[in-house]
């Protein structure tokens, strides 16, 4: 690693280390929800940054790791650090068959993309009307103390949620560094790049393919168990969105799809400028309902427009940050 | 015997059109054997047979002493066999020393080893000052030289090469004549070529395939196809310089 990346990266770790000695609760709040789009943005990043397969549909397995993790303990008393091996079981494998049919039967581009969409929808009108875990009505878990941190059952205060999603998002992030400069990450931009002539040089596509798909349901998974114990209801409508997959890309792509910390930047970018902006126009007495939305769409509008990229990728050349 | 590379009898067919009408040959260990004919004439096809990306509608090829016909393009590479594409096709997005590196990664336990081999394939090719490149910066010489060194950076025992000479100026592909028969002198390395620049094929070449209309129609050693009357009405032409 360059060394000036280095230094910027153990700045930022220390700063985020001790951000809640002197935060407030809604600066931690932003924060982890912003650690949040960075941890589920590295997960999509996997699989369309390096992989280059477009999902538009990480809802589902957003919304299946949450509602696995929230029904064992709310039905079973069973804590989410058991749960949570149901909520990336049930997702990995709804990942496994939507990818072996697409790459199988070779559903891609645009089409596979499609399906992506379709998962999450059907997804969404299963869980509707799925009366054990509340069905439309939602499902709510017990909202214990806020000041006890009852770390198994990931009950307690804010600054643990932030922790626990800072070490999420930390381990996401070096397990992506990992990759990319190990074997799985050569092939899978090779993949990305030209199929063809990867498979040529010895690549099982369809192998290679099944485990970024796997992988970044997983890790996606994970931020849906965080989700559930974090806000405590869940509604299908809500977590199985087209809204909440495309919040999840948003990030990458603002930031740098296929970059490390293209996904940091983004979110982090993103959240701040949209909360400032409502908070701004609250402030001046303004009532424009929506605003966030009109804020993600303008910067996503410029983005694509002058830098396709993405920001980071322009950024590390204007400091000297890339290799 | 004991040919390396064995086709017998292998036809392919597209939407009735056949493409390959039941080609039968042979590839000895250690050969250099070029693949010509006119346009449309099958070699491509034969080729993408060869390489697993098409599969066979009858026939056996036999690989090593194993039947590799319905393989996968990624078994037949890893069974010992690696090609160029015609139409160059790089990983555009990836410096050319991690186009190659990917290839070198078949045989390599780690990343680290498949760099130092990749390193030394991109220098064999005269690629080593552009190694930081991204490969879409390349010219298209260039990019053909990048197709070869990801094909030998897996190690093969047989290499096909499709066209790598087209475009190249006469002493570029002198250069790349003189490496082809350096590493088959030193590893021994098989190569089928498909060609039409006949510069590189006489210089090459230990014997020369001619296929038209998806058959076979002669094969001998390279001095003897150009004046085989057949070849010359079909392809070369009666004035072929050489």
């Amino acid at each position: 690693m360059n060394p000036r990346a280095a230094y910027l990266l153990a700045a930022l770790s220390a700063l985020l280390l001790v951000l809640p000695l002197v935060a407030d609760s809604y600066l931690i709040s932003l924060a982890t929800l912003i650690l949040y789009l960075a941890y589920t943005g590295q997960a999509w990043n996997l699989m369309m940054g390096f992989a280059g397969q477009l999902s538009l549909g990480h809802a589902l397995y957003l919304g299946v790791g949450a509602y696995g993790a929230a029904a064992l303990y709310h039905h079973f008393g069973i804590g989410p650090w058991a749960g949570m091996w149901l909520a990336i079981g049930l997702s990995v494998s709804l990942a496994a068959s939507l990818g072996f049919l697409a790459f199988r039967y070779g559903i891609s581009g645009v089409y596979f993309t499609l399906l992506t969409i379709a998962f999450a929808e059907f997804a969404r009108i299963g869980f509707d009307h799925f009366n054990w875990v509340g069905g439309s009505g939602g499902l709510f878990l017990k909202v214990a103390q806020r000041d006890q941190i009852d770390i198994f059952n990931l009950r307690g205060t804010p600054v643990m949620f932030y922790y626990v999603m800072l070490a999420l998002a930390a381990g996401a992030f070096a397990l992506c560094a990992w990759c990319l400069q190990s074997r799985p990450g050569y092939y899978w931009r090779a993949i990305r790049e030209n199929e063809e002539a990867a498979e040529a040089l010895g690549i099982d596509a369809l192998r290679w393919k099944m485990l970024a798909i796997v992988s970044s349901a997983a890790m996606t998974a994970l931020a849906g168990v965080f989700w559930a114990f974090y806000y405590n209801n869940l509604f299908p409508e809500q977590i199985f969105s087209i809204g909440r997959s495309i919040e999840i890309i948003l990030g990458p792509i603002i930031g740098g799809i296929g970059t490390l910390a293209g996904p940091i930047l983004g979110a982090a970018l993103l959240t701040l400028i949209a909360d400032g902006a409502t908070e701004l126009v609250a402030a001046l007495g303004w009532d424009v309902p929506g605003v966030k939305q009109l804020i993600y769409g303008i910067i996503l509008f410029a983005v694509v427009v002058f830098l396709p990229q993405g920001i980071w990728p322009a950024l590390a050349r204007k400091l000297n940050l890339s290799k | 015997m004991s040919a390396l590379l064995r086709l017998h009898n292998v036809s392919k067919t597209f939407r009735g059109l056949s493409a390959v009408t039941s080609v039968s040959l042979a590839v000895e260990p250690g050969a250099i054997v070029a693949l010509i004919g006119p346009n449309g004439a099958g070699k491509t096809t034969l080729f993408n047979l060869v390489a697993g990306a098409l599969r066979p509608d009858s026939g056996e090829i036999h690989f090593n002493g194993a039947r590799i016909d319905g393989l996968r393009p990624d078994q037949v590479c890893g069974a010992g066999i690696g090609r160029t594409f015609q139409i160059v096709k790089p990983f555009a997005g990836l410096s050319v020393l991690d186009n190659v590196v990917v290839g070198a990664l078949k045989r390599a336990t780690g990343v680290a080893e498949a760099k130092r081999h990749g390193a030394n394939i991109i220098a064999q090719l005269g690629l080593r000052p552009k190694g930081d490149w991204p490969a879409s910066a390349l010219t298209l010489p260039d990019q053909k030289r990048l197709e070869v060194a990801r094909a030998l950076a897996t190690r093969p025992k047989l290499l096909l090469l499709d066209e790598v000479m087209a475009g190249l100026r006469p002493t570029e592909c002198d250069e790349m004549v003189a490496l082809f028969r350096e590493i088959n002198r030193r590893e021994g390395l098989t190569i089928l070529l498909v060609e039409h620049v006949m510069r590189a094929i006489m210089a090459l070449a230990d014997s020369v395939l001619v296929l038209h209309h998806g058959e076979v129609i002669a094969q001998d050693a390279p001095a003897q196809v150009v004046r085989n009357p057949a070849v010359l009405d079909c392809y070369l032409g009666e004035d072929t310089e050489l």
